[in-house]
C-alpha cells in the first residue's frame, strides 16, 4: 500500500516536473523569436516541411470526415424529421471542432513525429551540440523555425480542411441522399457564425504551438542513442496528441 | 601541479577544482589542469572517466557543479548564454563522430560558423570552406552530403569546419578512435599540422596512446575523477605511477582493474 502512495507520489511530480520542463522550453523559443535576426530560410523549409507536405493527408481525413458526418446525422436527424439541417450540424462540427481536432492529430502523427525523430538523432550523434560550439543558439537555429512554421500553417490547413469538410458533407449530402443543394448551402451559410470560424482557427494556432513545442521538447533532449530516438518520437506523438484533445475540451469550455 | 595558483598569461586554459556529478555518478571530483599557450595537451583515461564532460565543460556544453574555467584570465562558469556563446567563436571542437550537419552538403557543414557570424557571401564561404578542406587533405567532395562519406573523412571534414573561423583554441574529442591505423596516423600529423600553422592551443582526449605520444606536447592522466598525472610523453612513460603504468600499457591486470572489482 505504502509502495503505490510513493509510486503515485513519484508519477505525480515527474508530471509537474515534465510540465515545468516544456514550459520553460517553450519560454525559451518565445524569447528567441524576439531576437533578431530571424532565420528566413530555415522557416520556409519548415513551412514546407510541416505545411505543403501536409496538404494531402489533411484534405484526404477532411474530405471523408465530412461524408461519414453527414451520413450519420442524416441518419439520427430523419428519426425526427430534422433532415434539413444536416447541413447545418456538418458545417459547425466542422468548422469548431473536427476540423482543428483531426487536422491537429495529422499533423502531430505526421509532422511531430519528423521533428521529434530529426531534432532526437542530432542529439544523440551530437550535432546540436555542434551547433552550439559553433557559437549558434540551436533552439534560434533549429526550433524557432518550426514553431513559427506550425504556428502559421496550422490555421491555414485548417481552413482547407473547413472547405474540404464541408464540401464532403454537400456532396454525399446532394449526390447521395438527394438533399436540395440550394437548400443544404443556405441552411449551411445561414447558422454559420464568424466566431464559429474564429475559434476553430484560435484552437488550429493553439494547437500547432502544441505539436511543435512538445514534439521538439522530446527531440531536443533525446537520450540513449537510436531506442531514445524511437521512444521520443512515440512521446512526441502521444503527448501532443493528448494534451491536444484535453485543450480543445478547455478552450471551448472558455469560449462557451 | 595541482593548487598551485598560476594564472599568468603563458596559461591559455586553467580548469581549477572541477566538480560534475550526474545523479549518484560522480564523474568529475576536483580536476586541476593548467594548458600553455599554444601547446598540445592530451587527456587520457578510460572510457567513462570523465574525459567527455571535462571538454564539454571547458566549451561551455556542460555546466560543472562546482570549480572555476578560466579562459585567457577569465573564469567562464560564471558566463551567461549570450557570453559563452561569443566565446565560443574562438572555440573549434573536432566530435567524435564529427557531429556534421547530415542536412547539409560537406562544404555548407565546412561554412556553417561562417554563414553564421561573417558576413560573407556564398561563394566567399564556399572559397573558404574549399581552402580548410584543402588543408585537411580534401578535394572534390564539395558538394557531396556527410552520408556519402567514409569515417576518416567524416572526421576531417569536422576538423575543416572546427577550424573555419580560425579559432584559437582547439578541442578534440578522441580524433583517432574507431579509424585504421593509417587514417588514425593521417589525423595526428594533421593535428600537428594545425597546431603549427594556426598557433592554436589544443585539448585532446583519448585512449589511443600512439596519438596520445604522438600528437601530446604533455599529457595528463584523468582517474577517478581527479588528474592523478600531468607530464611530456616522456615523464608518462616513465612515469612511477602503477595506475597510470597499467592504462598506457593497457593491461588488464592492476590498480584500476583492481578498484573495479571491489
Amino acid at each position: 500500500m505504502f509502495k503505490l502512495f510513493a509510486l503515485l507520489g513519484l508519477m505525480v511530480t515527474g508530471f509537474i516536473e515534465e510540465t515545468g520542463r516544456i514550459i520553460i522550453f517553450f519560454l525559451k523559443t518565445v524569447i528567441c523569436i524576439f531576437r533578431p535576426p530571424l532565420n528566413l530560410k530555415n522557416i520556409l523549409q519548415q513551412i514546407e516541411e510541416v505545411g505543403i507536405k501536409s496538404i494531402p493527408v489533411v484534405v484526404i481525413m477532411a474530405i471523408f470526415t465530412g461524408m461519414v458526418l453527414a451520413l450519420q446525422s442524416y441518419t439520427g436527424f430523419r428519426r425526427f424529421n430534422a433532415e434539413a439541417f444536416v447541413g447545418t450540424v456538418v458545417a459547425l462540427s466542422i468548422v469548431r471542432e473536427l476540423g482543428p481536432v483531426l487536422s491537429g492529430l495529422m499533423v502531430s502523427g505526421r509532422v511531430g513525429a519528423g521533428m521529434a525523430a530529426e531534432l532526437g538523432t542530432m542529439q544523440v550523434t551530437e550535432q546540436i551540440d555542434a551547433l552550439y560550439t559553433l557559437a549558434t543558439n540551436p533552439v534560434k537555429y533549429l526550433i524557432v523555425p518550426r514553431f513559427l512554421a506550425s504556428l502559421v500553417v496550422m490555421p491555414i490547413l485548417v481552413v482547407f480542411s473547413d472547405i474540404v469538410g464541408i464540401l464532403g458533407g454537400y456532396l454525399v449530402s446532394v449526390a447521395l441522399l438527394g438533399t436540395n443543394p440550394t437548400i443544404y448551402a443556405k441552411r449551411t451559410w445561414d447558422y454559420m457564425e464568424l466566431d464559429d470560424i474564429y475559434i476553430g482557427l484560435l484552437k488550429a494556432g493553439i494547437f500547432g504551438m502544441i505539436i511543435a513545442i512538445i514534439s521538439c521538447y522530446q527531440g531536443f533532449y533525446t537520450q540513449g542513442g537510436a531506442e531514445g530516438v524511437g521512444k521520443a518520437t512515440t512521446r512526441a506523438v502521444v503527448l501532443s496528441s493528448l494534451v491536444i484533445l484535453v485543450s480543445n475540451y478547455f478552450i471551448t469550455a472558455l469560449m462557451f | 601541479m595541482s593548487g598551485k595558483k598560476n594564472l599568468t598569461a603563458k596559461n591559455m586554459i586553467v580548469v581549477r577544482d572541477l566538480y560534475k556529478s550526474f545523479g549518484k555518478n560522480h564523474v568529475l571530483q576536483g580536476v586541476n589542469l593548467e594548458v600553455r599557450r599554444g601547446e598540445d595537451m592530451v587527456v587520457i583515461g578510460g572510457s567513462g572517466t570523465g574525459k567527455s564532460v571535462l571538454i564539454k565543460c571547458i566549451i561551455g556544453l556542460i555546466k560543472p557543479d562546482d570549480g572555476a574555467i578560466y579562459i585567457d584570465g577569465e573564469d567562464i562558469t560564471l558566463y551567461n548564454e549570450k557570453k559563452l556563446n561569443e566565446m565560443r567563436k574562438d572555440f573549434g571542437m573536432l566530435f567524435q563522430f564529427g557531429a556534421l550537419f547530415d542536412s547539409m552538403t560537406v562544404w555548407e557543414n565546412v561554412g556553417f560558423g561562417l554563414k553564421q557570424h561573417a558576413n560573407l557571401k556564398d561563394d566567399e564561404i564556399r572559397e573558404i570552406a574549399t581552402q580548410k578542406l584543402n588543408l585537411v587533405g580534401l578535394n572534390g567532395i564539395n558538394d557531396l552530403m556527410p552520408s556519402e562519406l567514409s569515417g576518416g573523412m567524416k572526421k576531417r571534414v569536422g576538423l575543416a569546419r572546427a577550424i573555419a573561423m580560425a579559432p584559437e583554441i582547439l578541442l578534440y574529442d578522441e580524433p583517432t578512435t574507431g579509424l585504421d591505423p593509417i587514417m588514425a596516423d593521417v589525423i595526428n600529423e594533421l593535428i600537428i599540422q594545425l597546431r603549427e600553422k594556426l598557433k592554436v592551443t589544443s585539448i585532446a582526449i583519448t585512449h589511443d596512446m600512439v596519438s596520445a605520444y604522438k600528437i601530446g606536447d604533455r599529457i595528463a592522466m584523468l582517474y577517478n575523477g581527479k588528474i592523478i598525472e600531468v607530464g611530456t610523453p616522456d615523464e608518462i612513460r616513465n612515469s612511477k605511477s602503477e595506475i597510470v603504468q597499467q592504462f598506457i600499457l593497457g593491461r588488464s591486470e592492476g590498480p584500476i582493474t583492481r578498484e573495479q572489482k571491489k
